[in-house]
């Protein structure tokens, strides 16, 4: 038994051991809409090393969501992925059939989201939840899998789990539920952790619980985390490395130390200049004029022109290409060099 | 010390917790339970607290949106429990709302026009429609928002406009006093700067005074020249924003404030961990309500309620081992 729900590590056929966890190349994902085709995620690379975390960071409607259920491959019918690669360990996810792909969800690689609640079903007990993707991925028995759901609902802390392993959705608070959420997504032993906002609908001192949670997880189990999250304080906290993304591209790609302490994208810096922060002594904010455009008026060029307080001749001719910016940072700006990408095509 | 625009003097609020077919009231949510506070003309209270605490319910209380089971509420000289309907009606223009959601909180049937122009209608009847039409125009202007836009509806608008047009909606009749309820909250970062900064040019253009209720700490600090802390529907601590931040003085102020994540990669810090949930507020804990999430708890906070004492400069706190 102890075989059925072991750690499975390391790489499996079709894989190699020395690529990256996760490897996104010139993702590009579009929504058939009733006004047309918009594009809400327009080449997006990245990749995340072994016991990483990496930041998805950025406004709403930037593309972080759909860029997660692309790895997932959980989008809704209407999406279409025109174009890239998802690389797990240096296998394409997208040229995987259906029952392939099953082998990675829930299993090598697990998602929570911001909304426990949604996720979780409500006329199940929490145990069998926590249970099912050993039932599905490796085997196990209904003892089996209750008896390990105890122990991951242990692992995360919820108080007195071999009663609460037979509640039921409602009968949990806010805060327990993403626990055993957590619980869930860590019950095949993922190698990656996808967190879609996993503390936004909750209080602060229930946050701070579950952050702490997770960065020990990921110690104690060596796991890599995509997090995705508009709090640059979470990004502060618990990130090496972030990735900014606006209307759909990314913007800049940095260490997190040097996000901070030197963002080079105009609208990074517009970002972090706008936050109110504890103690700074600030009486007025500085502020990024204008609005967030929508993705089916997107200005030509460089699409946060109109907002940027470095506009030059060429940005609005032109998208520029993501640049080395010094530091070991990336921004996709012309203050970087000349570089351009080819318009977006369809 | 500047005069008191506000004065709110053990307010309750009891919601009934009905059960079975007859509907008996078997219980009571205590939303608000002894709540007292001031806030002075042109100044800004900031209200926190979790999810739950009694926040929203306090600043509708004040308004007389819902009926407090108990208290007093002084408002520019007026007991406003005392006062009838039509009187409360009269008051009314001089104390308005905005809400947090700036999507579901304005009638997406009507147009900007009549969204911001309605308070008018009810409060100046006498208004020519062109009067009307003009203040407006002026009144989007004053937040922001261009009066072309005047005969669109709310959902042609971004979300920092919407709030822009809740803003203008309230500042209609020209108050003396808004409750802000969650204004930036449904904001991203960028907006939500803007909109802080549009409240607080309002303040001091119009000589405005705000209860500001929100969760995120930092954005508190920010506008606030006092800040009120809330925990299962009563006040943990007062004081003035520069000691609260500094010198917070009760277990809880200091777990909330410890639990804020800070945007300064490798900034230190000690986290107070909360152990456990926010209890029911139908079934508050005996004592102190948050002995049970206490680090600091001894027996005497189980079976005694903390006074809200004032430890000297308007610093009150509601803790036996305050410090
Ligand atoms: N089912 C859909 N149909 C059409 N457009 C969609 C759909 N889902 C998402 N989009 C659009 O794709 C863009 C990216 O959405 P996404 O959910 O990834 O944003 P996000 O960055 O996760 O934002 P948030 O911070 O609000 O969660 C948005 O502009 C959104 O309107
Ligand atoms: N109409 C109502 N009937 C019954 N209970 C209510 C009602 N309105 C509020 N409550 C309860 O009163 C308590 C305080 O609610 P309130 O909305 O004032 O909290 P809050 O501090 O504003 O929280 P949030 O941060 O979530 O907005 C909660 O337990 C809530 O469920
Ligand atoms: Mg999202
Ligand atoms: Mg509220």
């Amino acid at each position: 038994m102890t075989d059925s729900v072991s750690t499975t590590r390391g790489a499996r056929a079709g894989e190699d051991a020395t690529a990256p966890v996760l490897e996104l190349r010139g993702l590009r994902v579009g929504f058939d809409t009733d006004d047309g085709r918009i594009t809400a995620v327009d080449g997006v690379s990245f990749a995340i090393g072994n016991g990483e975390a990496l930041a998805l960071v950025g406004e709403s409607g930037c593309g972080k969501s759909v860029t997660a259920l692309s790895i997932l491959r959980l989008l809704p019918r209407s999406a279409r992925i025109s174009g890239g690669e998802v690389r797990y360990r240096g296998r394409d996810l997208l040229a995987l059939d259906e029952h392939a792909m099953r082998a990675y969800r829930g299993d090598r690689i697990a998602m929570i989201f911001q909304e426990p609640m949604t996720s979780l079903n409500p006329v199940m007990t929490i145990g069998d939840q926590v249970g099912e993707p050993l039932r599905i991925h490796r085997d196990a028995s209904r003892a089996e899998a209750r008896k390990r759901a105890v122990e991951l609902l242990d692992i995360v802390q919820i108080p007195d789990a071999r009663s609460r392993v037979d509640d039921y959705p409602h009968q949990l608070s806010g805060g327990m539920r993403q626990r055993a959420m957590i619980a869930m997504a860590l019950a095949c032993s993922p190698e990656l952790l996808i967190a879609d906002e996993p503390t936004t609908a909750l209080d602060v001192t229930i946050q701070a619980g579950i952050l702490e949670l997770l960065a020990s997880l990921r110690k104690s189990l060596g796991l890599s985390i995509l997090l995705i999250t508009h709090n640059l304080g979470i990004v502060a906290e618990f990130c090496e490395r972030a990735v900014v993304m606006y209307t759909g591209r990314i913007v800049e790609d940095a260490r997190v130390d040097t996000l901070f302490r030197e963002p080079k994208h105009p609208y990074t810096r517009g970002l972090l200049a706008s936050l109110p922060r504890l103690s700074s002594g600030a009486r007025r904010l500085s502020t990024i004029p204008g609005v967030v455009p929508d993705l089916r008026k997107l200005p030509t060029g460089c699409t946060f022109n109109p907002r940027c307080p470095e506009l030059m001749p060429i940005c609005p001719s032109a998208v520029p290409a993501l640049m080395p910016a010094g530091g070991g940072s990336r921004a996709r700006c012309f203050l970087y060099g000349d570089a351009t990408e080819t318009e977006r095509g369809a | 010390m500047s005069e008191t625009l506000l004065e709110v003097r053990e307010l309750r609020k009891h919601f009934p917790v009905r059960r079975g077919l007859l509907a008996r009231t078997v219980g009571a949510v205590r939303a608000v339970d002894g709540v007292s506070f001031s806030i002075a003309k042109g100044e800004t209270l900031g209200l926190v607290g979790e999810s739950g605490s009694g926040k929203t319910t306090t600043g509708r209380c004040v308004l007389r949106l819902v009926e407090p089971s108990h208290g007093e509420i002084r408002f520019d000289g007026a007991d406003l429990r005392a006062l009838d309907s039509e009187s409360m009606r009269r008051m009314r223009r001089h104390m308005q709302i905005v809400f947090q959601d700036p999507y579901g909180s304005l009638n997406p049937r009507m147009r900007v026009e009549t969204l911001i122009g309605e308070p008018l209608e009810i409060h100046e009847p006498s208004m020519k429609k062109v009067e009307r039409r003009v203040r407006v125009a002026s009144l989007m202007e004053r937040v922001g928002l261009s009066p072309d836009q005047m005969r669109r509806f709310p959902h042609e608008f971004s979300g920092g406009q919407r709030q822009r047009i809740g803003i203008a909606r309230a500042l209609a009749t020209s108050p003396k006093f808004l409750v802000l309820d969650e204004p930036v909250s449904a904001l991203d970062v960028s907006v939500q700067a803007q909109v802080i900064n549009l409240l607080q040019d309002l303040q001091r253009d119009l000589g405005l005074t705000y209860l500001f209720i929100a969760h995120d700490l930092a954005v508190v600090e920010h506008i606030s020249q006092r800040v009120v802390v809330m925990y299962l529907g009563k006040i943990m601590e007062e004081a003035s924003r520069d000691e609260i931040y500094a010198r917070p003085q009760h277990p809880y102020t200091k777990s909330l404030l410890s639990a804020v994540p800070v945007p300064e990669p490798g900034a230190k810090r000690s986290r107070i961990q909360l152990k456990g949930d926010i209890p029911s507020p139908a079934a508050p804990p005996p004592g102190c309500v948050f002995q049970t999430r206490c680090p600091i708890a001894q027996e005497r906070c189980r079976v005694e309620e903390p006074l809200l004492v004032d430890a000297g400069e308007g610093h009150r706190v509601a803790c036996h081992f305050p410090g």
